[in-house]
């Protein structure tokens, strides 16, 4: 169905972004984001609606028909991917006025809001689009507006974080368009669908092989997976807190889904799993990255950071959806996108009113808060659950799904692996909990004032704990939405 | 002792240059739907006759020329611009940036002024980043 409901997605935050430039006002900037977020997520929504009804969206920009136009495609992928960049923007919007407000000087506030929108517009731009350079186009926005906002952190090591970023996701970006280039030299075209036509032909050429392993490599840095994850702890560390709230739920997760595109459609599974031992690869090292960042977590002190390790494990169980190469691995890695952007969400919301209160979030200084703000822990005993898996929480159901994927596939190291980063889970969760409930709060107990919470705050919070429950007790919706996702992906009926 | 009190051959030369390149710039603009050209390049040359003013006769005099403020603007403007003619085409019934909506009765002057627009955007937008990159970089320990 040919409607321009795609795009409209995308342009509304594209056009708010300069908007915010010329009001200037803070408050005003903060409600145009939040007018972003709102209007985005609706459309999302209500293109997740059409295309459960009605199958493919298409709409072609300027009225050029692809493949020589560019095309905004919209299946059910990438529609679950856009409603969670965009209900992610709309949950951390409360939030972020106060954590803002206080973290960045006021003059600055609105290029903030406009660079978080442009960030918002690129990452919607990446999952809703056709053709593969646009993709690389809107990964630029994403990130040169990401590194921007990393950079706004407070302190000077935002800026080595930032710079570090940069360089790495420049390099990833790079790689990411010499293989487009590479399959644009092959086949003299640009769009995805057309592209997935032009190579189902097989060709066995050391081109195809080479933009393969380029895609792979540069996507696999901006995922952050194992051995190209380095820039990311700092970058989630140093950031204002709204910002890491956001970009750890959102920018990782749509790497992921490109590189689920490109494999499962674009460049095809026989090349990316049959030919080339990409998918082994992919698994392997996801393993490393779930084992490794759970024990990296362990070992921090500061609460960031330790989110930030967590989220490279996390990432690890998507990645390990993504390389079994089946429909069912596709749809664990998109179910666990879902509920880990919503988990870990709610976390770094958690560590942004921490920093709203005292400057910091140190674990170590933990102790006795639970006491003065119980409805704050309780929200992060839920995410920790989360984090776990277990039971009853959303964290649960997709690891359900990506065990009974590694099953089906007889994956059993990779399932071992899964179990492992669990028992890590609960190590370094329980660390906080051990600290914050059990451990001896000194005497000089912050004053009473220091333990309020933000009414956005509270909202937020509220919202995404509520979400992480119901997500793990109503979600059979979500799992037949994500498999039904997967299976189209891979061209498997149901 | 600034550049522009010691060189009067840099000044005068620079004098007669500045002009020239703004107006190539503009040539460079309007033209690139029919030759090599556009907003991209024109907005580069545009940021050129401005950056060689700054050099030969100062940072602060080019900043009263273009002041800061002014081109924070100017960017958003271009963006909206540019924004603003794929909105009115989706608002008269076409697709984002069909260009045809500009002139229904003919669709290839509409194709014409649409591009023309599209591109207005893309050189303001382009001028005024180049010159906020060159503010930023000569501006630095200055203040």
């Amino acid at each position: 169905m040919n409607t321009q409901l795609p795009v409209l997605v995308v342009l509304i935050p594209l056009l708010i972004a300069p908007l915010i430039v010329l009001v200037r006002n803070p408050t005003a900037a903060w409600a145009l984001f939040g007018a972003a977020a709102v209007s985005s997520f609706a459309l999302a929504v209500q293109c997740l609606l059409l295309v459960q009804e009605q199958g493919l969206l298409q709409a072609f920009l300027g009225g050029w028909e692809p493949p020589f136009g560019i095309e905004y495609r919209i299946d059910l992928a990438n529609a679950i991917v856009l409603c969670l960049v965009s209900g992610i923007a709309l949950l951390v919007t409360p939030m972020a006025k106060a954590s803002i407000e206080r973290e960045i000087s006021e003059p600055r506030i609105y290029l903030f809001y406009a660079c978080l929108t442009l960030c918002l517009t690129g990452l919607l731009g990446m999952a809703a689009t056709g053709d593969a350079f646009n993709v690389f186009v809107f990964l630029e926005i994403s990130s040169l507006s990401g590194y921007a906002l990393i950079a706004m952190g407070n302190s000077r090591r935002a800026l080595l974080a930032s710079f570090r970023y940069l360089v790495m996701g420049t390099v990833g970006g790079t790689f990411f368009l010499t293989g487009v280039g590479l399959l644009y030299a092959l086949t003299g075209t640009l769009n995805m669908a057309d592209l997935a036509g032009s190579l189902t032909m097989g060709f066995d050429s050391r081109v195809l092989i080479a933009a393969a392993a380029f895609i792979v490599v540069g996507l696999s840095i901006k995922i952050a997976l194992f051995p190209v994850h380095a820039w990311l702890p700092a970058a989630y560390a140093e950031a204002p807190s709204a910002v890491t709230a956001f970009m750890a739920a959102t920018a990782t997760k749509v790497a992921a889904y490109v590189l689920l595109r490109f494999a499962a459609t674009v460049i095809g599974p026989v090349v990316v799993f049959a030919t080339l031992p990409i998918g082994t690869a992919l698994v392997w090292l996801a393993c490393i990255a779930m084992v490794a960042g759970s024990i990296a977590a362990i070992y921090q002190t500061d609460f960031k950071r330790l989110l930030a390790w967590s989220s490279l494990a996390q990432i690890g169980y998507i990645v390990l959806g993504i390389g079994l190469g089946t429909d069912a691995g596709a749809s664990a890695a998109l179910t666990h996108m879902v509920n880990h952007g919503v988990i870990k969400c709610g976390l770094f919301v958690i560590a942004g009113v921490l920093v709203w209160r005292h400057g910091q979030a140190t674990v170590a200084n933990f102790a006795g808060m639970p006491q003065q703000s119980p409805w704050l822990f309780a929200a992060f005993v839920i995410g920790a659950l989360g984090l776990i898996g277990v039971p009853g929480t959303g964290g649960f159901i997709s690891k359900w799904v990506l065990l009974q994927a590694l099953i089906a596939e007889s994956a059993w190291v990779a399932v071992a692996a899964v179990l492992v980063s669990s028992l890590l889970a609960v190590i370094y969760c329980w660390r906080v909990v051990e600290i914050a409930w059990f451990g001896d709060s000194d005497a000089s107990q912050p004053p009473a004032a220091a333990s309020r919470t933000p009414v956005g705050a509270t909202l937020s919070l509220a919202m995404l704990s509520g979400l992480v429950v119901y997500l793990g007790v109503h979600s059979s919706w979500l799992v037949e939405l994500t498999a039904q996702a997967g299976a189209d992906l891979f061209g498997v009926g149901r | 002792m600034a550049l522009h009190q010691e060189h009067v051959v840099l000044r005068v030369v620079a004098k007669m240059l500045i002009p020239m390149i703004l107006l190539f710039a503009l040539y460079v603009q309007f033209h690139g739907d029919y030759g090599p050209g556009g907003g991209f390049q024109a907005g580069v040359i545009f940021a050129a006759g401005i950056i060689l003013y700054a050099l030969v006769f100062g940072l602060g005099a080019a900043r009263q020329v273009v002041p800061p403020p002014v081109l924070r603007r100017l960017a958003a403007l271009g963006v909206l611009l540019y924004a603003g003619v794929g909105v009115f085409s989706l608002l008269s019934g076409y697709a984002f940036l069909d260009y045809d909506a500009i002139d229904p009765e003919h669709p290839s002057h509409g194709q014409h002024l649409g591009i023309l627009l599209v591109e207005l955007g893309v050189g303001i937008t382009v001028a005024s980043v180049m010159l906020m990159l060159f503010f930023s970089f000569a501006g630095r320990g200055r203040q």
